[in-house]
């Protein structure tokens, strides 16, 4: 009877442990920004589903407001740069930016201060939300920190400026590696370099040589060549032959909104930018949208779905899955959606509804 | 008339010819192979020598050395033909997802991004030279209000992205501003070039007249050509202050569908037709555009681009065939 009770008890111990593998997950802190405008409303919205979920996830929040440092260089507060860098993952809403003279754009200051240099954007259409275009499944990685965005521009002489688009070896390499890496552990099967280089010959194509050097090393991805026009021509003829795109700042500016429009604006896209060193922010890429801000009128659904992505970047796939399932199912039964999607509920009915789905699925 | 590498749009000549239409054409090849820049400078000198003319596109082998240019690009600059334009209407009995499409995109045609001045400064880093400047942004500002106005339509829109590129772009928009104040008839307003394309994808209804610069042009362009039904539909135009030159809107070569009977070819008809009109053949042109307007709704002679299986000739014929029907002087079929 002893070995009897022992095997019962571990048998009840083993059946305990699956039940609540759950648990097992260690609590992971994440730096939150929330924001200005709706975002603190939206973030507060995404950490009561994250709950809801039991995602184990502890949130350390933070402001980003920058702050003149010594040597009158703008910086971000330096105890959110030391939150970011020690849980190396952020979730991060809508910022202003001030009018003030000098005042570098929040997100440019972001961007160098983490070396942010791929922004990612996954393209799925809604199922419930009804935009012309249906069955979208794609994604475009943005390299994020030279191209044309260099800021690099001269008044030659008056009336003559010249604007210079930067493209090195080392940027085009890494944002090409990631593309390829994001495939792989994305279960994607293609990935297409999006260039001209028949009209910027040196530039895009030193772009285009080493897209083609690192696809070398992923035979299990396909690699494909497109011009920027023939994708534009394309993608609104017919956006379900594209999978991942990867592209120089400028045509990734313009084809990530493109992508976000078909699949119903910046309200419902996630975003992600990976950064050196292992850092990953998170963040909704819409506006703050003062004229609603405080009034439970706002969206939540970029930020969550953005949170969903940040999830599947740390591994945590299930609890991503269960919150943009229940996430989608609220959107599909249109009883609670907010202003933007076509109805007439409240963020936090919205919020609610989606917490309940979770905890339904569970 | 320069063919191009794709398709040899011999039914173009078949259909001016059995117009009666009192235009000849002296026909120039252009091959894209070939390392010289001499085909080309042959090509330029015929545009001088004719004022007109009527190109498909030559092929660019981007993998080449910088130092063989487009040769597309090199006949615009070199023409000066500095405003490159593009009208995409919605045609009925062509299905698309969005419906009374009417933009007019005005492109600027020779500065801007296609400035081809690169250099690799240090191993590793490559410079790219995008130039606006004061007088080419005013020229096409000036070119699109005109237009506008001419028209009849009420609304300028400029594409840019003067929050990024303050001195380039914010240049272009000042020169629009500055002309715009000189047609107080004509709306005048802005939009940042990523949210035009997302704007297009779900409202392209909004949009009238837009002016921008040369990289803009081409994404926007290519953006409402796939709006209205694609490359096989929309033709396009280069106009300089003596030379004009006519082609289809997005610049393909079609290749793959090379001399198989299954090109489109309302895009090169109605370049054409653009053609006519410019020398003054209206009369011509609009016989000939509504024959082929007609025929593009016949949904049973759809090419494949538009999800049919009708061949370039049945398409041709019927053309022909909807021109003698209205009666005018024509060859027999």
């Amino acid at each position: 009877t002893h070995t009897h009770t022992q095997s019962w008890v571990t048998l009840v111990l083993l059946y305990v442990m699956d039940a609540t593998t759950d648990y097992f997950h260690s609590m992971q802190t994440v730096t939150l920004i929330p924001g200005d405008g709706i975002g603190p409303e939206i973030s507060s919205a995404v950490m009561k589903i994250f709950e809801a979920a039991k995602a184990p996830i502890r949130w350390e929040e933070r402001n980003v407001t920058a702050i003149k440092g010594p040597g009158g260089r703008w910086m971000i507060p330096p105890d959110a740069k030391e939150s970011m860098d020690r849980n190396k993952i952020g979730l991060k809403g809508p910022l202003k930016t001030p009018i003030a003279a000098g005042h570098p754009s929040m997100n440019l200051l972001l961007r160098k201060t983490f070396d942010l240099y791929a922004n990612v954007r996954p393209c799925i259409s809604i199922e419930g939300y009804k935009t012309p275009y249906t069955n979208v499944d794609l994604v475009t990685i943005r390299e994020n920190t030279e191209g044309e965005y260099s800021g690099i521009e001269h008044v030659i002489v008056e009336g003559v400026v010249q604007s210079i688009k930067l493209i090195t070896e080392d940027a085009s390499r890494r944002i090409a590696e990631y593309a390829f890496e994001y495939a792989r552990n994305n279960q994607r099967s293609s990935v297409t370099a999006v260039h001209k280089a028949n009209i910027m010959r040196m530039s895009d194509g030193l772009f285009l040589r080493k897209c083609r050097e690192v696809a070398e090393g992923y035979k299990d991805i396909k690699f494909t060549e497109m011009y920027l026009d023939t994708v534009c021509l394309n993608m609104v003829q017919d956006p379900t032959q594209f999978d991942v795109l990867v592209m120089p700042n400028l045509y990734g500016d313009i084809l990530s909104d493109l992508c976000a429009g078909l699949i119903g604006g910046l309200g419902v896209t996630p975003s992600g930018n990976i950064g050196a060193n292992g850092v990953a922010i998170f963040e909704s890429v819409h506006g703050t949208a003062p004229d609603i801000a405080g009034l439970d009128m706002a969206n939540p659904t970029a930020l969550l779905l953005s949170a969903v992505m940040m999830l599947r970047h740390m591994g945590l796939h299930d609890y991503g899955n269960k919150i943009q399932t229940a996430c989608f199912d609220t959107i599909r039964d249109k009883k609670v959606l907010t202003k933007d999607l076509g109805g007439n509920s409240k963020c936090s009915e919205f919020t609610a509804d989606i917490c309940r789905r979770i905890q339904d699925l569970d | 008339f320069h063919p191009g590498n794709g398709r040899f749009d011999l039914h173009l000549f078949f259909i001016i010819r059995f117009c009666c239409v009192p235009v000849d054409f002296e026909v120039v090849n252009v091959d894209s192979s070939m390392d010289s820049e001499e085909d080309i400078n042959n090509a330029i000198m015929a545009i001088r020598r004719n004022g007109v003319a009527l190109k498909g596109n030559i092929e660019t082998n981007h993998n080449l050395p910088p130092s063989y240019k487009s040769r597309n690009n090199l006949l615009r600059t070199t023409l000066d033909l500095y405003a490159n334009v593009m009208h995409c209407q919605s045609l009925p009995g062509v299905r698309t997802r969005h419906r009374n499409i009417d933009v007019m995109i005005i492109r600027e045609n020779t500065e801007g991004e296609y400035s081809s001045l690169e250099h690799e400064s240090v191993p590793g880093v490559v410079e790219c030279l995008k130039i606006i400047t004061k007088t080419k942004s005013l020229r096409i500002a000036d070119y699109a209000f005109r237009t506008a106005r001419a028209k009849g339509r009420g609304r300028v829109t400029a594409v840019h992205k003067a929050n990024i590129m303050k001195l380039g772009d914010g240049l272009f928009l000042e020169c629009c501003k500055e002309v715009a104040s000189g047609y107080p008839d004509i709306t005048f307003d802005s939009m940042i070039v990523d949210n035009t394309t997302m704007q297009l994808v779900s409202r392209p209804q909004q949009f009238d007249v837009m002016v921008m610069p040369n990289l803009y042009g081409n994404v926007v362009s290519n953006v409402c050509a796939g709006l209205v039904g694609g490359p096989g539909l929309v033709p396009g135009a280069n106009y300089g202050e003596d030379y004009a030159v006519f082609e289809t809107g997005t610049r393909n070569t079609g290749k793959s569908i090379a001399n198989q009977n299954t090109a489109n070819p309302t895009a090169m008809l109605l370049a054409s037709c653009l053609l006519l009109d410019h020398l003054r053949l209206h009369a011509y042109a609009r016989m000939i555009r509504r024959a082929i307007l007609s025929t593009v709704t016949e949904t049973r002679l759809h090419t494949a681009d538009l999800g049919g299986q009708g061949s370039t000739s049945e398409v041709v014929r019927s053309v022909m065939k909807a021109v003698q029907s209205t009666g005018p002087l024509t060859l027999s079929i």
